[in-house]
């Protein structure tokens, strides 16, 4: 069968005779297959691109204005423009696991249940009215739910705790209302894509609904459970904007959930436009995006690892 | 009425306003088998699915009449569907292990019927993996996955679930169709086993398969029963001319 096809293939592209059976459609397979890798090679490009650049200025701390990798990642103080210049970043990189992690905790429970009621208690409700709005959830800017959080979470805030309101606490209430859609989504379509057979079986030996969901449901879905939750996780921790707004931005380990703190994410944003390129302070700067995007690859391969458990 | 069997009364399934079974009345002997046969859509699974009450998880589906048992109309509101479905277990076409390991598949129903002693969950696996003729093949490999059965394996292990919570009836709904001949023959074995203890209805697209395994047949063809009799009776010498039409490949 392979002989005679590349056999018209040559005569079609020599042109010296035409067949019945030539191959009208080798062009358009052509065209298709240098278009899609066209695409994909652009793609591959700019993330190529960006881990460059974001390594090599990064990288550029440690190797060229010789700030130390542990002093960086340990170090309490941030003080790019003291007369002896401090790049401290453990604040951030506290801020920003503890803010995340903080929102993961609040969101998951909250996610996992609203997916549970949409697709086992109430489906038809459920799918009609209540994924939707949830959806809808998602498509909100960060600027929005930074202004809400700084309009009323961090007043109620102030109201019952000691302290300005702003924080750690704020920051991840608002990431975790943030991050809701995206766990509950995914584990709405996990929960939808379990076979009825399984619950039916379930249901066959006398478990009730409960049992079932607790027993078979839960526990058959948990890989892609957690696969929402970490990527949840992973939105809040690149999370700018909206963190920033009700966090406080001080570059401290703050001692209480109510105190001031500060994310890299913020960091390098209110720092960045005061800076050179190529000084240390931008370098450095450069080093906590690095940090970010080492992360990012992180939450990738867990959530790769858990969709390979999945199929088991 | 049997004093100790199922039997439901002028049965009547609705889905939405569409009637699919249309007043069907059948009594299930303890220990006989019944196979319930027919062409596609002819309502024979949704009448099987009708008897342990599995369509109340359907939405839109309506059941009217009544299913004795125990001296107990079950097709009524007031029964725990969960009390019910532990005397009547079911087993599907496709295998439905549950994601655990083979152990955990079968302890899993008496767990939630009060069997918390580990010697006595025990004696459970080996008696039901032994009376599903799955115990020689397994014994050694009783904490893993149950996924990693063959599907014929899967499906005794299925039937072995479903009697370690003591039913008085299995409800099979074509449990061989997607299995290949070793296991099929197998699975039609432990059927004829299963029998000593228990009333089972088999639902079938296999004529042989039906003639092998039952003692009655009831064939059913557009939501009604046109003929129910001893299963010899119906393939020897029907009474009605459709079953005759179906059984010899007529139609169907």
């Amino acid at each position: 069968m392979e002989q005679p096809a590349v056999m018209n293939k040559k005569r079609v592209q020599t042109g010296s005779t035409t067949r019945a059976f030539a191959k009208p459609h080798v062009i358009e397979e052509w065209v298709g297959k240098v278009y899609t890798a066209l695409c994909i090679l652009v793609l591959v490009i700019t993330i190529g691109a960006i881990v460059y650049f974001v390594s090599s200025r990064g990288l550029a701390t440690f190797f060229v204005d010789g700030v130390s990798l542990g002093g960086l990642l340990g170090g309490l103080k941030w003080e790019p423009e003291g007369d002896i210049p401090l790049y401290g970043a453990l604040p951030f990189i506290f801020g920003s696991f503890s803010t995340s992690v903080l929102a993961a905790l609040m969101a998951a429970p909250l996610g996992m249940c609203a997916a549970v009621f949409m697709t086992q208690i109430m489906p038809g409700f459920g799918k009609k009215v209540l994924q939707p709005v949830i959806e809808l959830l998602a498509g909100i800017p960060s600027v929005v739910f930074g202004f809400v959080g700084l309009s009323v979470v961090v007043p109620v805030l102030r109201a019952i705790f000691p302290g300005q309101g702003i924080g750690i606490a704020a920051g991840s209430i608002v990431l975790s209302l943030m991050i809701l859609p995206t766990i509950t989504t995914i584990a709405t379509d996990a929960l939808a894509a379990l076979p009825r057979g399984l619950k039916e079986g379930s249901f066959a030996l006398g478990a009730t609904r409960w049992q079932t969901i607790y027993r078979i449901v839960l526990p058959t879905t948990l890989p892609s459970l957690l696969t929402g939750v970490v990527l949840g996780m992973s939105r809040a921790f690149g999370e700018a904007l909206a963190v920033q707004m009700v966090i406080g931005n001080s570059p401290h380990i703050p001692h209480s959930l109510f105190e001031s703190a500060s994310t890299l994410t913020s960091a390098i944003t209110l720092d960045m436009g005061n800076t050179v390129m190529g000084s240390t302070h931008n370098n450095a700067l450069w080093s906590l995006a690095l940090i970010l995007l080492s992360m990012t690859f992180v939450f990738v391969f867990v959530v790769r690892f858990l969709e390979r458990r999945n199929k088991r | 009425m049997h004093q100790e069997g199922l039997s439901a009364k002028n049965l009547r399934v609705f889905y939405g306003e569409k009637e699919a079974i249309k007043g069907v009345s059948l009594d299930f002997a303890p220990r006989e088998v019944t196979a319930l046969i027919g062409p596609s859509g002819c309502g024979k699974s949704t009448f099987l699915r009708s008897l342990n009450r599995m369509n109340d998880t359907i939405d839109g589906v309506r059941t009217t009449g009544e299913i004795w048992m125990d001296g107990e109309n079950i097709n009524d509101p007031g029964v725990d569907v969960v009390l019910l479905r532990q005397k009547i277990g079911m087993v599907w076409q496709r295998p439905n292990p549950f994601h655990k390991s083979i152990y955990e598949n079968i302890a899993f129903g008496p767990r939630y019927h009060g069997v918390r002693n580990k010697k006595e969950l025990d004696a459970i696996v080996e008696d039901c993996l032994r009376k599903a003729a799955l115990w020689d093949e397994t014994k050694d490999r009783l904490h893993q996955s149950a996924l990693a059965l063959s599907g014929g394996q899967q499906q005794r292990l299925c039937i072995a679930r479903s009697i370690a919570v003591k039913p008085k009836v299995i409800l099979m709904d074509e449990p061989a169709s997607a299995l290949d001949p070793v296991s099929t023959a197998k699975v039609e074995e432990l059927i004829s086993e299963l029998k000593q203890e228990y009333s089972i209805v088999i639902v079938t697209h296999n004529m042989h398969q039906a003639a092998r395994v039952s003692d009655k047949t009831a064939f059913f063809y557009m939501g009604k029963v046109v003929e129910y009799d001893v299963t010899d009776k119906i393939f020897t010498n029907p009474s009605e001319k459709a079953t005759d039409d179906y059984i010899s490949g007529r139609f169907g």
